[in-house]
């Protein structure tokens, strides 16, 4: 084999290919994303932010676990067709605490990161039990065992400890009184004050 | 953004580009000693390489992506802290509360930077503005006579309202019906512009000092009030009972829009007029709130579906 042959050598070494291809690709990595975990406009929440309470951090776990967020996006991008419907186009501040985040990458239904205060309790609750009550046309899938389970609340004072050092900041109140705050309610109440409080950080700040 | 990461950005972007320029020359000369269409002197199992260039179009479209990519990073926004020379930017990303987004579409505006989304919004506002604006000046009674108005007042209102009161605007149990000419908080224009602009919130409280057999009274009462047949003792004994309903609904039932109490007299029920609903109503007391839009759609709109929301029971 000659010498001059270059390329042979990672042809022949799995190994350093494995490597210089891992070098290629995060360049890209390391230019877009590392200076984005530095910087203030992704590390500061808007002016009025508040913390989840202990009863919406609940209802963002059962969220989650209903998978809202497989049809639901909570990312209202900067294009007016999209303003015009949910209001302001979504802000990185907005979203600097929470753990994952749940923008969403696909809308059955209609974004969400802005559906605080849009519609009552009450549109909520009968939506939820049962959506083709008040949306005819809706192929949502209806949840009525949220209005039967209830929260006992034993993990709340932990997530919002697990939040609080991620920088998330809750006082010790906050977390003393979690259960309490949460014990006796049912999931449907926590779902709903957590749908309630999304996007009002920016919209509705004094 | 810190000059260190603005620097790291541009370092390596820049050089990852002169790295990628660097790597295509060398991998188009011919650095074997082999001449170009000749074996290459390896084999395996029969199967040999010749030395042959790499295709030109693909070299060709390589270059094109490096020119474009210096291209784009001169144009915009893309090396650092340095903001292209278009001075364009997708939208303001950079604004903490709705004041400073406002103040930065004005402050860019002034300094003829070119802001994607606010350009969006300004050449709707010169197509749409005027017509708003126009619909805006003219009184809601005669708009809810004009054909074109009336379609634009639909078109809103099945985007934003139809959530609860329906396409139809019929509304359903909690969900007032908004064609039937009944009002919790009135139905003239005034009042209706009111009740979506600023929302309502209509609050019955839970009756809870009445027993069951009280309850069941007080129903047959307020069931007789619309003219409905019921067992005239047990509504004669609710008859006692609903001074207290009258704070709000009134001594003679017909209800309060003030505070949007309902009229009791007319046999329209927002949640159901059946004895057990009604009953369910007095026990549990009842909760309506309508969110307020002005922030959400901006007067103009909402005086044009005012006008539709008023043409519906006005026929």
């Amino acid at each position: 084999m000659s010498k001059n042959i270059k390329h042979s050598f990672v042809e022949k070494r799995v190994g350093w290919l494995a490597v210089f291809m891992t070098l290629a690709i995060s360049i890209g990595g390391l230019v877009e994303i590392t200076p984005l975990l530095f910087q203030k406009q992704t590390n500061e929440p808007v002016i009025g932010l508040k913390p989840y309470t202990a009863l919406e951090m609940e209802g963002r776990d059962i969220y989650i676990r209903e998978g809202c967020n497989n049809c639901h996006s909570q990312m209202i991008r900067p294009f007016r067709s999209e303003t015009e419907r949910y209001g302001h186009y979504s802000l990185a501040g907005e979203h600097v605490w929470e753990r994952p985040f749940l923008w969403g990458s696909k809308r059955t239904g209609p974004d969400l990161a802005r559906v605080g205060g849009r519609y009552s309790d009450e549109w909520h609750y009968v939506h939820l039990m049962n959506p083709r009550d008040v949306v005819p046309e809706s192929n949502m899938p209806a949840f009525p065992w949220l209005a039967d389970n209830v929260l006992d609340g034993k993990l709340t004072a932990k997530k919002l400890e697990v939040f609080r050092s991620f920088g998330v900041p809750y006082t010790d109140e906050d977390i003393a009184g979690a259960q309490a705050a949460v014990a006796g309610k049912t999931e449907m109440e926590a779902l709903i004050a957590y749908l309630q409080v999304l996007g009002t950080g920016l919209t509705q700040a004094k | 953004m810190s000059s260190f990461w603005s620097a790291w950005i541009i370092v390596l972007t820049l050089a990852f580009l002169v790295f990628i320029i660097w790597l295509l020359r060398w991998n188009m000369s011919n650095y074997t000693g082999i001449k170009e269409g000749e074996l290459m002197d390896h084999e395996y199992d029969g199967i040999v390489e010749i030395n042959n260039p790499m295709p030109k179009w693909w070299t060709i479209l390589f270059w094109i992506t490096i020119v474009w990519g210096f291209i784009y990073l001169a144009l915009y926004p893309g090396l650092g802290n340095f903001k292209g020379l278009l001075g364009w930017s997708s939208s303001n990303q950079h604004v903490r509360s709705l004041d400073e987004s406002r103040q930065a579409t004005e402050e860019a505006r002034a300094a003829g930077l070119i802001v994607e989304y606010d350009r969006q919004v300004d050449q709707a506002e010169e197509k749409f503005g005027p017509i708003f604006t126009a619909l805006s000046q003219r009184p809601i009674e005669e708009l809810a006579k004009d054909e074109e108005a009336v379609k634009i007042g639909q078109r809103l209102f099945i985007q934003n309202c139809a959530q609860c009161h329906g396409s139809n605007a019929m509304g359903g149990k909690g969900f007032p019906n908004l064609t039937d000419n009944d009002w919790l908080y009135g139905g003239s224009p005034e009042q209706i512009k009111h009740s979506i602009m600023e929302g309502r919130v209509g609050l019955m409280p839970p009756q809870s000092q009445f027993n069951d057999r009280q309850v069941t009274e007080l129903a047959h009462y307020v069931m007789s009030l619309s003219g409905r047949k019921v067992d005239p003792e047990l509504a004669k004994a609710g008859e006692a009972n609903f001074i207290v309903c009258a704070a709000c609904h009134g001594m003679d039932g017909k209800g309060n829009y003030a505070l949007g109490a309902p009229n009791l007299t007319d046999n329209i029920w927002l949640y159901g007029g059946s004895q057990d609903a009604i009953e369910e109503t007095i026990r549990n007391g009842r909760n309506g709130v309508m969110p307020a839009w002005k922030d959400i759609l901006g007067e103009d709109k909402i005086h044009v579906i005012s006008s539709y929301v008023y043409g519906l029971s006005q026929d």
